[in-house]
């Protein structure tokens, strides 16, 4: 008998994801419907402090290990761990965000364990055949494959944003267990030599609510000051358009589309962007998109939920402050 | 140094996805081109290879056009070819196509293995990851600069909200992110080489698997077209009342302020 359903939580700096939150809410209803029992799995040092984050966010267990050589994720370590882990435990399911970690580590830890891996999945269906069946976006989410596995533990990793975060109850209590970290030298080879997270006051583009984004109508680098006074006001993220970043205005980690990020915010708010294709592909699943363009046969107008023709010099501005209005 | 590149043959990204009869992804007429993360990890070969000396190979594995996009490669720079095509590729899963790919490399003697990150069809992001497992190597996902002397690798990796510095011996996978580099164009001259260069085809049989060995992992069920997106309201008015408007409009109706 395979044992639960498993969520990797990912954490950086014992802060722990917000994808892995989202994951764990909608785990907790996964297992309710299936009669599992719900694990979230954490790896790193000086962890012991998260297991009450976890528990109160829906895990019935908590497995926990701690070793200096996983304080920073490293392919070859995390592996190692989970490897063993899985194949002692034999779990259904095991889950986690499609994030930097989860892309990396993900397909290496499928491939050790010889099973299949369902990447990058905006859905899931519980399946009284297969027990689970996934949605992927394909094509740059033009269209949408369902998969399931031949072959258990079934791997996931699931896009941020897609489900809701739960409401923590501080209350609940879970089964933890400590586990010790046994790596294989050989999982060794790869040297982590430097983590440099960029400070920023924003969140992450891939986990943001809201997001903020301007293309070549912004003329120039310097005006994006005006974006960022918008999403500071409201919390979002800032992003660009392919031209915008081949033009130097913004760094290739702000772009959004089919060669930059997949976001899926609850808003999306796109300045002096034409609405291209490949630009779509990286933003079509927003839940609302608002488009800024003077050009009024701009594509982007097709898929906007709200559009204002205008000069967007004229209009954020005002937007800003109308936004402080309302959020006080 | 020995340099081996995989790449993939996809859709253009300006393609309208459409379904068949079958509920499959249909092909007909649609422009193919080189996975654009791919051409990434050609140019970063071929730099590899003037600045360290040695052989680029290019392996793609896909169907009757793939041949294409590995001529287009050899046009760029890359010294030789390998197209692997059988018609059970069509149902492989991403497991599959790396035991598939990992037989073809496995021929080739390589320090370095460079793929897209990747591909824009299926967007899995699994099978560079994957070969470098099943051929028990380290690899270094997600590069946007990469240092080498003859063993030894520094590659600076994009993570969430910043980088990575990775150091790894020989050989080693890498997969290629935009900023990596610019790929360079084939030229004329290229495109005339190209045509002398060894291109060479195998088979399943070749490679000494049949289709039983590859018993796919992962099963596709169903696919589906999403819903189009409607155009939605165009607030008219000035810049200041038509900004009002849309705040007004965010926080009562859509409800996202
Ligand atoms: C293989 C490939 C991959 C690609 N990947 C991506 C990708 O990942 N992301 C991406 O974005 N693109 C990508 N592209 C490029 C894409 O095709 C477009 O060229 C790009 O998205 C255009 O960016 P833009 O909308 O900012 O610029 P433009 O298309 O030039 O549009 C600028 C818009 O700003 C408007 N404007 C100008 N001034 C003002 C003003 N004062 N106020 C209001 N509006 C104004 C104009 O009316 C216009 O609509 C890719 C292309 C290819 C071939
Ligand atoms: N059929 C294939 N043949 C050769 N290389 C491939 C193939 N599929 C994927 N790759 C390589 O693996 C990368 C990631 O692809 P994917 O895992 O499909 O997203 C691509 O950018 C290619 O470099």
């Amino acid at each position: 008998m395979a044992k639960g359903i498993w969520v990797v939580v990912e954490q950086r700096d014992l802060q722990i994801r917000k994808v892995s939150l989202e994951l764990l809410s909608q785990g907790r209803k996964i297992a309710d419907e299936t009669g599992e029992s719900l694990v979230a799995v954490i790896l790193g040092q000086g962890i012991e402090g998260l297991a009450q984050t976890v528990s109160a966010n829906g895990a019935d267990k908590v497995i926990l290990v701690e070793d200096e050589k996983l304080a920073e994720y490293t392919t070859g370590a995390y592996t190692s761990v989970l490897n063993k882990l899985i194949r002692k435990e034999e779990p259904q399911v095991v889950l986690t965000g499609n994030t930097a970690v989860g892309k990396d580590l993900f397909p290496r830890l499928a491939q050790r364990l010889g099973v299949g891996l369902a990447s990058d999945c905006t859905g899931i269906e519980v399946d009284s055949s297969s027990f689970m069946v996934f949605k992927r976006p394909i094509y740059a989410g033009k269209a949408f494959e369902f998969v399931s596995s031949t072959v258990r533990p079934i791997l996931a990793t699931i896009r941020p944003n897609t489900f809701a975060l739960g409401t923590p109850d501080a209350g609940r209590t879970a089964e933890v267990v400590k586990e010790t970290a046994d790596i294989d030298a050989g999982d060794l080879r790869a040297i982590l030599k430097e983590v440099a997270i960029a400070a920023s006051k924003r969140p992450e583009l891939t986990e943001a609510n809201i997001i903020v984004s301007g293309g070549r109508g912004m003329k120039g680098p310097e005006n994006y000051v005006i974006l960022e006074a918008l999403a500071d006001v409201i919390g979002a993220a800032v992003g660009a358009s392919r031209a915008a970043v081949d033009a130097g205005w913004k760094e290739q980690k702000f772009q959004v589309g089919q060669t930059g990020k997949t976001v899926s915010p609850t808003l999306y708010i796109a300045c002096g962007i034409s609405g291209a294709i490949q630009h779509l592909a990286g933003m079509g699943s927003s839940k609302f998109i608002v488009a800024i363009n003077k050009d009024p046969e701009a594509n982007i107008f097709n898929v906007a939920d709200y559009g204002i023709v205008g000069d967007l010099f004229d209009v954020v501005p005002i937007l800003t402050e109308e936004f402080k209005k309302i959020v006080g | 140094m020995n340099i081996v590149v995989l790449i993939k043959q996809t859709f253009d990204t300006e393609a309208k996805i459409v379904l068949d009869a079958n509920g499959k992804i249909d092909a007909n007429g649609v422009n193919l081109i080189i996975n654009p993360y791919d051409e990434y990890a050609i140019e970063e070969g071929i730099r590899l290879k003037e600045k360290l000396g040695g052989e680029v190979t290019v392996v793609t594995l896909g169907g009757a056009r793939a041949q294409e996009a590995v001529r287009t490669a050899l046009a760029m720079g890359v010294d030789k070819g390998v197209v692997v095509s059988d018609p059970a590729i069509d149902t492989s899963d991403d497991w599959a196509n790396v035991e598939i790919i990992a037989k073809a490399v496995a021929q080739i003697p390589f320090d370095i293995i460079l793929s897209g990150r990747i591909a824009i069809d299926d967007g899995a992001s699994q099978t560079a990851v994957r070969l470098a497992e099943a051929l028990s190597v380290p690899s270094v996902s997600s590069v946007i600069k990469l240092e080498a002397t003859g063993d030894q690798l520094v590659a600076t990796r994009e993570i969430d909200g910043g980088t990575e510095l990775i150091e790894v011996a020989l050989p080693a996978v890498i997969t290629a992110q935009k900023g990596l580099n610019e790929p360079r164009y084939p030229s004329v001259a290229g495109i005339m080489k190209a045509k002398k260069k060894p291109l060479k085809t195998l088979t399943l049989a070749d490679l000494g698997l049949s289709a039983g060995d590859l018993a796919p992992k992962m099963v596709v069920t169903k696919m589906t077209l999403p819903d189009p997106r409607k155009a939605g309201i165009r607030i008219p008015g000035e810049a200041a009342d038509a900004a009002k408007e849309l705040a007004k409009l965010l926080h009562e109706e859509a409800k996202v302020l």
